[in-house]
């Protein structure tokens, strides 16, 4: 509907939220190795897990360099500690906040 | 895009058309409920305030009663006062009819007591009650609404779609000229660098930072840093990494446009488009003050549900927990659940849910309006003396 693309299309799977996310939420647990179909950036893919995601976690829709911006509701919500690979787990582990509460 | 609404002497539009009963003090409320009682289309404000406040909480209440009383929903208002109150109720009266509303006055040490202020407010109230009848609705252009938006009951469901669908309603509202009000400060916390870059200049950025600095300061002082608590181990367990993520989850109900003003507790705004006020977190004085600054009707997402409806503008329950919608219906009246499910699109869910905001704007009922919820409670900074 508008430019962005926000929303997806097929697929209960997974949700992004914004067109400008490079992560989608799991609406449900998902395990290591299975492939979710979605809308990114107004084309379906399918992104396979390298990890398993539990229900309300996030995974990354592309490889995320150390140092970029990880991004949901079209905004930055950290950056990556790490090199974050395309369907890895998008947590803690790999994620710095930029503010002083979350940033251990 | 139009909804029907009733036009007023002052330009503004009303989504309802209620004779308003407003108490100008605590001492003066038994007497305004009985003089509303039984009377359909009448509302009694539930406001215990108005005498013992000073400073900037005295303001507070004045500003709030005005926002009331000066309400587009609101056709004529009948003020009850007790007589030696510090709002006075004859300048609470005299600020409501600036508006070109029709206004009554009853005070009790003037009239002699309960009984006959009661009879004097009902007769009032009655014929007040015969001329909003014979109001009738209009085509309105959208951009005349003003959308409160708020949360409460939040669960993982709220962050990923409810609001993300009210949201992308947001955005549409505010393309069509409209204005969305975004409110409660302290749910700001961790995401205001973010919010504020949306600002359209940097004064009102500049406005934003220090409401969110002044709540901080208040949090600290009674012993909680926000920032250090947040997300916390079940946030984190249930897949919020940041505290970011977790502030935009609650911010994004107000979409995605640029920030045009802010405006402080009961405020009206003088802007269109996505505006901030400075509330609490607090549900009732949150809703108690975007009321209070015009908003007409307010869209309120919920993971648990939660059944909180104003006094005098519609409040629109969203979720997007399909078990919730099930469980507590009756206390809600819009199901985003297939957003979740992923049988919806956010943006679909988003216009769908703008055709229920114009429907219920043109007067179609809700449900804390079928169920009586008359909820009002003013924001106070300190104590009362």
């Amino acid at each position: 509907m508008n430019a962005r693309g926000r929303g997806h299309k097929g697929g209960a799977t997974a949700l992004v939220i914004d067109g400008r996310d490079n992560v989608a939420t799991a609406l449900a647990a998902l395990p290591q190795g299975s492939e979710v179909r979605l809308e990114v950036r107004g084309e379906l893919e399918t992104v396979a897990l390298v990890s398993e995601i539990p229900l309300g976690h996030k995974f990354a829709l592309f490889d995320i360099p150390a140092g970029d911006s990880v991004t949901k509701y079209g905004e930055p919500i950290g950056v990556a500690s790490t090199a974050i690979r395309r369907g890895e787990h998008v947590h803690i582990h790999n994620v710095t906040s930029s503010q002083r509460g979350a940033s251990t | 895009m139009t909804f029907d609404g009733y036009r007023r002497p002052d330009g503004t539009a009303g989504t309802r058309n209620y004779v308003l009963v407003i108490p100008s003090v605590g001492c003066s409320q038994g007497a305004a409920q009985s003089i509303a009682r039984g009377f359909r289309g009448a509302v009694c404000l539930p406001n215990i305030l108005g005498c013992g406040q000073v400073g900037v909480d005295h303001t507070l209440v004045e500003r709030t009663l005005v926002g009331f009383g000066t309400h587009p929903n609101a056709f004529a208002v009948v003020v009850v006062g007790n007589g030696c109150e510090h709002l006075s109720p004859q300048d609470l009266a005299e600020e409501i009819g600036r508006s070109g509303k029709r206004v009554e006055l009853v005070v009790l040490q003037e009239l002699g007591g309960t009984g006959k202020t009661v009879r004097r407010g009902r007769k009032a109230l009655r014929e007040l009650l015969a001329d909003a009848a014979k109001c009738e609705r209009e085509p309105i252009p959208l951009g005349e609404l003003i959308l409160g938006t708020e949360c409460g009951g939040s669960d993982f469901s709220s962050g990923l779609a409810a609001n993300p669908v009210l949201g992308a309603a947001s955005d549409l509202l505010v393309g069509q000229g409209g204005t969305v009000i975004l409110s409660e400060t302290p749910e700001l916390i961790g995401a205001e660098h973010l919010f504020a870059a949306r600002a359209r200049s940097p004064g009102v950025a500049r406005q934003v930072l220090d409401a969110v600095a002044w709540w901080e300061e208040r949090a600290i002082a009674a012993g909680q840093d926000i920032r250090e608590v947040n997300p916390s181990p079940g946030d984190i367990a249930g897949g919020i990494t940041t505290l970011e993520e977790k502030s935009l989850g609650c911010i994004h109900k107000a979409g995605t446009t640029s920030l045009q003003e802010v405006v402080p507790y009961a405020a009206r705004p003088s802007r269109k488009g996505l505006v901030y006020m400075d509330t609490p977190a607090h549900d009732i004085e949150q809703l108690t003050g975007m009321v209070a600054g015009g908003a007409q009707v307010v869209a309120f997402t919920t993971g648990l549900g939660t059944p909180c409806g104003s006094p005098l503008a519609p409040v629109l329950k969203i979720t997007a927990n399909g078990e919730t919608y099930r469980r507590m219906r009756d206390d809600l009246d819009f199901d985003a659940s297939r957003v979740l499910a992923g049988r919806e699109g956010v943006d679909a869910a988003g216009e769908r849910l703008l055709g229920e905001i114009v429907a219920v704007a043109s007067g179609k009922g809700t449900r804390a309006e079928k169920h009586g919820q008359m909820d009002f409670c003013i924001f106070q900074t300190t104590l009362n003396i």
